[in-house]
């Protein structure tokens, strides 16, 4: 097979350029993501929301949600404070301030649809996507149902449909990411009648944010909700009063939700790449030490039954020595014993040689 | 085994039968409620609390009380403490039971269990650590039952397959450890995505750890009251073997957790100097803190050694079951006490009856297979056909 130089030189350009694509990939998998660059947002002042729950209607009707019990012109349901559930993605809650200094002030709450979602790195099986516009959507047909979503958020915004026994979904606010696509509003910003909610290029947005605080001082409080909060979020507030009095956290830190798993995940593979080799090791070591033991009670064994041969062996000669000892002994004995009888016998046929004997004896 | 005689005769109307059977009742007349009327008919979850109790007690306590398998099996045939053979098999039994009872009672729990398969087959969700739970318990459950067919397969005489198994002892039971190490740890890791919610006492950037190392004391300490309750229901099923280790595995075990729980107090006080949350330890959710760490972490440590040294069966025992109850508070207070401390007492979660119902049943049906294996297959005794392995 022949390769044309040409032919030759466009596969280099082409790995090259996977090269570089692999790359820039794998940049943007370690470093701090700060966001899709045009993403959109929505600025919420308080100081100017009044609170009157159109946003509420009109996030019912383009999402077709189930109308409420109580009309959305009633606002009495405001005496209480409500969260978002599986039939409302939006809620303006009411926050009495002191009588005769400030009237009442309003927030709505919704998905603030976060840079980094909690509930996106939380799902496992990847039914959120934060897409480019900066819509956090939700994929109901693959939703398993584990709740982990709602665990995981911390404005505590996903509801769930308990009531639903066979198709129950996770119910959040989806920046009308359908309407977007069409280049529409979301419904409540298109239909706020106090331009308490201004949609935008989110750093379009934070630059807006920053003019009204530091154009007001009096006004709002110098900080920008969700600038940093959790590492960020589409969704932008300022107030004049302090977060915390609208029933927003202010304790969330900066650190997007990814990071705070991010060391656990990282562990995995590393057990799984080396446990098995501890645990063959610890296996080796106790399986030797059974076969050193095993060897050294052979030895000890054999040791014992050498010594033990040994002193058999020594015991044997010493008994045959002793043997001929006695034997020559006895032999002597019995020698003298003749000699004596011999010595008596004579005697008896020579008693006076014997006396004489005898009694030379002591001599 | 001939079939003892009593046990056929023994009458139908026990005490036990009788509890056990309207426990089944009342579990199944509840399972067809909650399929087909759905959570919001049989359980007190709400859009503040998604997790209720059969995720703080099936999910949590369930795979750290089971985790008696990997520990036992890695004690005997990794570490080769071959004097805890005769309780390998109670405790892969006891671990497979709990990691099916586990799975069945997310069936339960999640809104659409038919789903289940889905992270694994249709999307993975890689960057969430529940995936990696699902992962690791789908493939532990797996390793658990080769790991326990051998007792069935000398039950139904399958030589030749029981072989080729028992020649896997060792790679299971590595890869057992592997993997329970993963997924205990990774319970706890669950949580560190939400330290807004979980009350700074227990939130930790060492949750995966202390999870994993609880386990460990868990696994133990239901090793020595399972054993306990065996010898009490099940003494004439044991053999010679069993009967003689018995002791030596209740005071070898009491000894590892007496260690064991000493470290895992060391290091939670580590993690209160680390975050410096020393302050909180004066509140209300402070005293019930010291009520876990001293009363269910600090004394079964002490009295695990005391007994150990004494040679104290039956303290050993008591303790064996005090830590159980302990691990339970743990998980209880991580899954549900202390998480969402910060919202009113209005919005917090106590079970609905049916949650408690269907974790009761879940129970009772684990206590009745585990009655029928262990009368019908060698798992207190070594089966006279087969070579121990």
């Amino acid at each position: 097979m022949s390769i044309s130089r040409r032919k030759f030189l466009g596969w280099l350009g082409a790995a090259g350029a996977g090269t570089t694509l692999g790359r820039s990939a794998h940049a943007a998998g370690t470093a701090n993501f700060s966001g899709y660059p045009d993403a959109l947002g929505v600025l919420f002042d308080v100081t100017r929301c009044i609170g009157c729950r159109k946003c509420e209607e009109a996030c019912q009707k383009v999402n077709g949600l189930p109308a409420p019990e109580k009309p959305f012109s009633d606002l009495t349901v405001m005496a209480q404070k409500r969260r978002t559930d599986s039939r409302a993605y939006t809620v303006v809650n009411r926050y009495e301030q002191d009588p005769g200094v400030r009237g009442p002030l309003y927030r709505k709450s919704q998905c603030n649809h976060c840079l980094e979602p909690a509930c996106a790195s939380a799902c496992f099986v990847a039914a959120f996507k934060k897409q480019s516009n900066g819509a956090v959507t939700y994929d109901e047909s693959v939703c398993v149902g584990c709740r982990y979503c709602m665990i995981a958020c911390p404005f505590e915004i996903p509801a769930y449909e308990y009531d639903q026994a066979f198709t129950p979904r996770i119910m959040k606010c989806t920046f009308c990411h359908p309407r977007l696509v069409q280049g529409q509003l979301p419904g409540c910003v298109e239909i706020c009648p106090a331009e308490a909610l201004t949609f935008g290029k989110r750093r379009d947005l934070l630059r807006i944010a920053r003019e009204r605080t530091d154009r007001f001082p009096g006004r709002y409080l110098d900080h920008v909700y969700g600038e940093t909060e959790m590492g960020g979020t589409a969704w932008l507030t300022i107030s004049g009063v302090p977060f915390r009095e609208l029933g927003m956290r202010e304790d969330l830190g900066t650190t997007p939700a990814p990071e705070l798993t991010k060391g656990a995940l990282s562990v995995v593979p590393i057990v799984a790449g080396l446990w098995p080799v501890l645990l063959t090791g610890i296996y080796a070591i106790s399986q030797r030490r059974e076969k050193i033991a095993r060897e050294e009670q052979a030895a000890a064994v054999t040791a014992a039954v050498a010594k033990a041969q040994a002193e058999a062996k020594a015991k044997l000669a010493d008994a045959v020595a002793k043997a001929e000892k006695d034997k020559q002994a006895a032999i002597a004995k019995e020698v003298k014993k003749a000699l004596e009888e011999a010595a008596k016998s004579s005697a008896r046929e020579n008693p006076a040689a014997a006396a004489a004997e005898a009694e030379k004896k002591p001599n | 085994m001939p079939v003892p005689k009593f046990a056929i005769q023994k009458p139908a109307w026990t005490p036990f039968n009788v509890v056990a059977g309207i426990i089944v009742v009342v579990g199944l007349v509840v399972t067809v409620i909650r399929f087909t009327q759905g959570l919001a008919a049989t359980t007190n979850l709400s859009d503040y609390n998604p997790w209720g109790i059969w995720i703080g007690f099936d999910l949590l306590v369930g795979v750290a009380l089971a985790a008696g398998g990997y520990v036992t099996s890695a004690a005997c045939y990794i570490f080769g403490l071959k004097r805890f053979h005769s309780a390998v098999r109670p405790a892969i039994l006891t671990g497979f039971l709990g990691y099916t009872l586990v799975v069945l009672a997310l069936h339960y729990d999640v809104g659409r269990p038919w789903r289940l398969p889905y992270p694994f087959i249709v999307q993975r969700g890689t960057t969430s650590l529940l995936f990696e739970v699902a992962a690791c318990v789908a493939l532990y459950l797996t390793v658990l039952f080769i790991e326990f067919s051998p007792a069935a397969m000398e039950w139904l005489g399958l030589k030749r397959a029981r072989q080729i198994v028992v020649k896997l002892t060792l790679v299971l039971t590595i890869f057992g450890v592997v993997l329970s190490t993963l997924h205990q740890s990774s319970l706890g890791a669950l949580f560190l995505i939400a330290p807004s919610k979980l009350h700074p006492l227990w939130y930790s950037p060492y949750l995966a750890l202390y999870f994993f190392v609880s386990s460990i004391i868990a696994g133990l300490s239901m090793v020595i009251f399972e054993s306990t309750m065996a010898h009490r229901y099940f003494h004439n099923k044991m053999d010679a073997e069993h009967l003689r280790q018995a002791d030596g595995v209740a005071l070898g075990f009491g000894k590892a957790a007496a260690w064991v729980l000493a470290g895992y107090f060391v290091i939670k006080v580590v993690g209160i100097a680390q975050a410096d949350t020393w302050g909180y330890l004066a509140t209300s959710y402070g005293a019930w803190f010291l009520v876990e760490l001293l009363g269910f972490v600090l004394l079964p440590c002490y009295a695990f050694a005391i007994s150990v040294r004494e040679k104290n069966l039956k303290l050993i025992r008591w303790t064996a079951a005090w830590s159980v109850v302990g691990i339970v508070v743990n998980r209880f207070n991580v899954g549900l006490v202390a998480f969402n401390y910060h919202l009113p007492s209005s919005e917090r979660y106590f079970p609905h009856w049916m949650e408690i119902a269907i974790s009761v049943f879940v129970v009772t049906i684990g206590v009745l297979v585990y009655k029928f294996i262990v009368t019908h297959m060698p798992i207190l005794y070594s089966h006279p056909d087969y070579d121990a392995h």
